[in-house]
């Protein structure tokens, strides 16, 4: 009799088990994690932090159009419209040729310079098994200068008109809302204006956003120069800015003391002081194809 | 003796109910769910092909789930807004379905409409609702298909009036699976 008993409540028991045995439950069971599910995403809205590059690269395939723009000095006063009057354009396309590796091509107004540059994402942050702190992107460029200098009238060749940059990026999203970002930089001039002047400039770059919402972020960008220009009265290039997405594409209000938007540029010949009120509005626009 | 003939029969049994139960369910991982918005300036498309979907024909149960994060979309940066700003698919993974099929029993191999009553959770919020789905029961293979619409609204998922123009408020979704006897 006992055993029958027993015999019941095992079979009421195993009954029980599958009645438990809910069918989310063999759902979850059967889902599989897959690589990308850990690798951390959006660390920047934008392939740039404001005039620095981030860590982001476009994804394969997608081809991005970015205008920027400077204006000038914002204590230039009323008779220039704030700043309004004076102006330094880039226009840049931008292309992912795979997941990890965008290149692209750009012409600034300011000394009517051409540039091109790759970036290639080294590391990507992860979580989960093969957990990594860090994101990792390499950059390099190089910026053809083609304003001819107008005094002392020098012929230059194009070689002597080119400056090269290599960037390490390293960026870390601490949380959804903060990221954080340290850039190591090397600039190489082939030319310089006088003879003091570093053919090599080496500087750090500190980048920064935090979300105030899920569509608009604030960022902050420090680029410190650690050898520089005496020709010119060098400062290091500052500035905050507001990211603000809009479906398909990315705006940036910025707020600089550099007019310029190419690295070798901005980093290295930054002569605004920005807590003096040389401070120059600007944006970036990109546009997704 | 009588001991162990009851052993046999208690194991025979527990077999006997682990091999129905088996058999009573049909499932598939690589389901297709599509999603549509249509707006005055866009129409926004993506595709998940690894939706997975389980049938229980003993008890009319079915049960649905995808990870948001295998949606693809035309557009890769849509695609990283889609997860980071509207589904949140960090702190929402997956979107489910748990229901029941009115009328199963009555499942055949031609296609035929029920209504599949239950709880779907998208974006942390459930609702409880009615879709109409085709069912069709040939041997071995349970098909599903339809489609029906969600009001993000309904999900507390935001557009902003920026993007109002992109991005419709209701959202159609298409769904197909192809389910086959779940073993395990």
């Amino acid at each position: 009799m006992n055993k029958f008993l027993l015999t019941f409540v095992f079979l009421a028991s195993s009954m029980l088990c599958f009645s438990q045995d809910d069918l989310l439950d063999i759902l979850d069971k059967e889902t599989v994690t897959n690589d990308k599910d850990n690798i951390v995403t959006s660390t920047f809205k934008g392939t740039r932090i404001l005039n620095g590059h981030s860590v982001e690269n476009r994804k394969a395939k997608q081809l991005e159009f970015i205008i920027s723009h400077r204006f000038g000095r914002i204590n230039s006063g009323f008779d220039d419209l704030f700043g309004l009057d004076e102006s330094n354009i880039r226009f840049s396309l931008e292309y992912g040729f795979t997941d990890n590796l965008t290149g692209g091509f750009g012409r600034s107004s300011f000394e009517k310079t051409y540039d091109m540059f790759l970036k290639y994402s080294l590391f990507k942050q992860r979580t989960g098994d093969k957990s990594f702190p860090f994101a990792i992107s390499l950059f390099g460029s190089v910026a053809a200068k083609t304003l001819e200098e107008p005094f002392p009238l020098v012929q230059r060749s194009f070689s002597e008109n080119l400056s090269y940059v290599g960037q390490v990026l390293i960026a870390r999203k601490v949380s959804k809302s903060f990221s954080y970002q340290v850039s190591p930089t090397y600039i190489h001039r082939n030319t310089v204006t006088i003879a003091e002047d570093p053919h090599d400039i080496f500087a750090l770059g500190f980048g920064a956003r935090i979300k105030l919402s899920n569509r608009v972020s604030l960022n902050g960008e420090y680029y410190h120069q650690f050898n520089e220009s005496v020709s010119i009265n060098t400062r290091n290039a500052l500035g905050f800015g507001v990211d603000i997405e809009t479906g398909g594409h990315v705006f940036q209000l910025i707020l600089s003391n550099a007019i310029t938007m190419i690295e070798k540029s901005f980093i290295a010949e930054t002569t605004g002081d920005f807590f003096g009120g040389d401070i120059h509005l600007g944006f970036n626009i990109s546009r997704t194809f | 003796m009588k001991t162990n003939k009851i052993i046999i029969t208690v194991i025979s049994c527990f077999l006997l109910i682990l091999n129905s139960k088996a058999q009573d369910k049909f499932f598939t991982k690589t389901g297709d769910i599509n999603f549509f918005s249509k707006a005055p300036l866009e129409n926004i498309t993506a595709d998940n092909k690894d939706v997975l979907s389980i049938i229980n024909v003993e008890t009319g149960e079915m049960a649905i789930q995808m990870k948001m994060i295998d949606f693809t979309f035309e557009k890769a940066l849509m695609q990283e807004h889609f997860n980071e700003n509207y589904i949140e698919s960090d702190k929402y993974p997956t979107a489910t379905f748990k229901g029941t099929i009115t009328d199963f029993k009555n499942m055949s191999d031609t296609k035929k409409e029920h209504t599949v009553k239950g709880v779907l959770t998208i974006h942390g919020v459930s609702k409880n609702v009615e879709i109409k789905a085709n069912f069709k029961k040939a041997n071995n293979a349970i098909d599903v298909d339809g489609n029906f619409i969600v009001a993000l609204k309904d999900y507390k998922i935001k557009i902003p009036k920026i993007v109002f123009m992109n991005i419709a408020e209701n959202i159609k979704v298409t769904f197909k699976f192809n389910h086959q006897p779940y073993t395990k």
